[in-house]
């Protein structure tokens, strides 16, 4: 008991130390002379509890693993091993995702307007996530500054359209190609980094860019951002009341119904998720082609894969700029929806969302990254009066995923079959 | 002529200046490299919260103890600061570092940049984001030049700045060469593993070197804290970008790398400021970082890093 009771002080008083200071204590300036205001009863009694409860955790930790350890878990529901084969999987997992889809389909036309809304938000960063799922969960390049690449998407449309009056279809697939082209020429020299670099390199890239926006003012607009980009339209029918184009008919009048403008909301809902599915098909694909194998090889392990004669620059280069142009999409798609777009909209943070998604999901795995997108997305909303606390909320959870389950919660399967017996 | 030359070496000063306290900050992201090779994400965090205690213990001290020496006050603010800053560094790497030591270097940047955002979010909601002001201690200085014309001038706000650096950088200079302590950190960042063998507690060392690393931001925060007169929760980051770019470029796991490298980006960045545009000295110091890594990733000073198989 001895041994454990000093560790468990100081633990106790260290959480005081780095509690009290900052939480318990506020200043107050008047004028020029400065004073010191101690927080309310209430939080002082938090800091000393959360010191205690750290106390009294560190005393009797040993006690409370093994009694935790004690509960009985419930048994892992084994699925019958043999029977299920490889085939079998496949079968069960396009029916799965058909319907799936399907539910995705119809569920607008039946959801409130701010609903549709808020899933088309997470399919953005569904896509966002795929993309960059590409270059750290299957390549292992760690990309600090992903939102770079989103930014050039969604300033190509909004200055291609400014500029020169382009529409969305015809800059989707520029904005992708923009995407990419700078992802080239930021991952052609940095790539022979190695990762924690790399990291920072493309961390400091995605300021650069941030700042550029921000002070090539007669350019972008600088922090007034670019405003009033036009929604997509469907064949050249549009969702507003009136045709704004000279020539173009309203949808509403097309089919010569009532005017709603729900329509506009769940087209650009059904626009994303053609977009997202389209991505999740690709870089399915992807991953089956010798290039996507190459990717996972080179993250598993370099020097082997250079010793069979892959060339790393290649691969990572199309790792970097596939996944680049992905963010192209979403940032041009994001710029159709937002209409207004400036650089407020592309800090680190929103990188760090996007890398969280990834983390949190399981590096590799495309389904835990759509579901880690909608927890991601849809958690703050339902809890909007701790919204304050969401960005710490992420902070805390990327740290403690880190220690307890790097691989993420649904980390990525291989593909492989079994032998059965008989 | 005369008037170009004072402007150069007002630029200077500033330069050196500023460069000093990243040179502070770098040398906690240089030792942390050089013995477990992980970036400190959170590092520049440290150095925010390092000037958040500063400006409490200053507001606490003048109306509370009735203080009005201004050298007491530095000091017991200069420990305080201190004390509490190597405390976080020490917890951090307790919580967030030592778990994940060992595995893929990513997870352990990963969870850095978690501890980042944490620590940012915390201050946030326990101090609010606004800005927090503080009206400067150390007023007055010398004047250079014409009495009509551009004056290069120095504050004894600088003057101090200088000062500290150079007695804290002096101190754990002869920290690490002389005392036991010191010489068991260059033998675990040299060979951990054999430190270890060899009777070092090679985690209380890695401890230690967190602790001096957010010691020396503490400072830090205290000098350019009272140097901008301003702090807020968000300072953290680029000060902790700055600050790694200055242990890169002189080199990451040499400590005097770090303090050449800081004082290099300083006038680097302040000369940028004075000649070309201050919107985008960040984008100087920024592209410095790329273009050192590309080129040279060593550093000035560094010693390169031999892959083994």
């Amino acid at each position: 008991m001895k041994d454990k009771f000093f560790p468990a002080l100081i633990a106790g008083i260290v959480t005081f130390v780095l509690a009290f200071p900052l939480l318990g204590l506020s200043i107050v300036a008047d004028g020029l002379t400065l004073g010191l205001e101690g927080a309310d009863t209430k939080t002082l009694g938090y800091i000393a509890l959360a010191s205690l409860a750290v106390f009294f955790f560190q005393l009797w930790k040993s006690n409370i693993v093994a009694v935790a350890k004690s509960i009985p878990l419930p048994k892992k529901a084994y699925s019958s091993p043999a029977a299920r084969s490889q085939s079998q999987r496949d079968k069960r997992e396009k029916l799965f995702t058909l319907i799936v889809v399907a539910l995705a389909l119809v569920w607008p036309f039946f959801a409130s307007r701010g609903n549709v809304d808020l899933a088309t938000l997470v399919l953005i960063y569904v896509m966002l996530g795929l993309g960059l799922n590409i270059v750290v969960g299957l390549a292992g390049l760690l990309d600090l500054g992903y939102v770079a690449f989103y930014a050039v998407g969604a300033y190509s449309y909004a200055l291609l359209y400014q500029y020169f009056g382009l529409s969305f279809w015809v800059c989707l697939p520029l904005a992708g190609l923009f995407a990419a082209i700078f992802g080239f020429i930021l991952g052609f020299p940095v790539l022979r980094l190695r990762g924690d670099y790399l990291a920072i390199v493309t961390l400091g890239f995605g300021e650069i860019i941030r700042i550029l926006l921000n002070n090539w003012t007669h350019l972008t607009g600088g922090p007034n951002g670019i405003g009033s980009i036009p929604k997509p339209s469907l064949f050249g029918l549009e969702f507003g009341r009136r045709a704004k184009e000279e020539g173009n008919v309203p949808f509403h009048e097309f089919f010569s119904i009532d005017y709603n403008s729900g329509y506009k909301v769940i087209f650009l809902y059904l626009l994303a998720l053609l977009l997202v599915l389209f991505t999740i098909f690709v870089i399915r694909r992807l991953m089956r082609m010798p290039v996507g194998r190459a990717w996972e090889a080179l993250r598993e392990d370099e020097i082997a894969c250079r010793s069979l004669g892959l060339n790393r620059t290649i691969i990572k280069l199309s790792a970097f700029t596939i996944g680049a142009s992905f963010a192209g999409f979403a940032g041009a798609f994001f710029s159709a929806r937002q209409g207004f777009i400036s650089p407020e909209s592309f800090t680190f943070i929103e990188s760090a969302i996007i890398l969280a998604i990834v983390v949190l999901g399981g590096m590799g795995s495309q389904l835990g990254i759509i579901l880690a997108a909608v927890a991601m997305t849809v958690l703050p909303e339902l809890a909007r009066e701790f919204q304050e606390y969401r960005m710490l909320m992420f902070g805390l959870m990327m740290v403690l995923m880190m220690i307890w389950r790097p691989q993420g919660l649904l980390p990525m399967k291989r593909r492989h079959m079994e032998l059965t017996n008989g | 002529m005369l008037e170009t030359a004072l402007y150069f070496i007002q630029q200077l000063l500033n330069g050196l200046t500023i460069g000093s306290t990243y040179a502070l900050i770098a040398i906690g992201y240089t030792m942390v490299y050089g013995i477990i090779g992980m970036i400190n994400f959170a590092h520049g965090e440290i150095y925010m919260i390092g000037t958040y205690i500063s400006f409490i213990a200053i507001s606490g001290l003048i109306p509370l103890l009735g203080i009005e020496y201004l050298p007491l006050i530095l000091i017991i603010t200069l420990a305080v600061s201190m004390f509490i800053s190597s405390t976080y560094g020490w917890a951090i790497e307790r919580i967030a570092y030592r778990p994940v030591r060992g595995g893929n270097r990513l997870i352990a940047l990963i969870s850095a940049i978690g501890m980042s955002i944490f620590l940012q979010n915390y201050v946030r909601i326990a101090q609010g984001s606004r800005d927090i002001a503080m009206p400067s201690l150390i007023q007055g200085g010398w004047s250079f030049g014409p009495p009509e014309g551009f004056q290069a001038s120095l504050s004894y706000m600088q003057l101090f700045i200088f000062i500290a650096t150079f007695i804290t950088m002096g101190g754990l200079t002869l920290f690490i060469a002389r005392s036991r302590m010191g010489r068991a950190c260059r033998a675990v960042s040299e060979d951990m593993k054999m430190a270890g063998l060899l009777g070092i507690n090679t985690n209380r060392i890695i401890s230690l070197t967190f602790v001096i690393g957010a010691a020396l931001a503490a400072v830090a925060g205290l000098l350019l804290g009272l140097y901008y007169g301003v702090t807020n929760p968000y300072i953290g980051f680029i000060a902790g970008l700055k600050a790694f770019t200055a242990a890169v470029l002189g080199g990451i796991g040499s400590i005097p790398g770090a303090m050449l490298g800081g004082l290099l980006l300083g006038v680097t960045e302040s000369m940028t400021s004075a000649y070309f545009s201050s919107e985008y000295k960040d984008v100087v110091s920024f592209g410095l970082l790329i273009l050192i890594l590309l080129f040279r990733p060593t550093g000035l000073l560094g010693k390169p890093e031999v892959e083994k198989i």
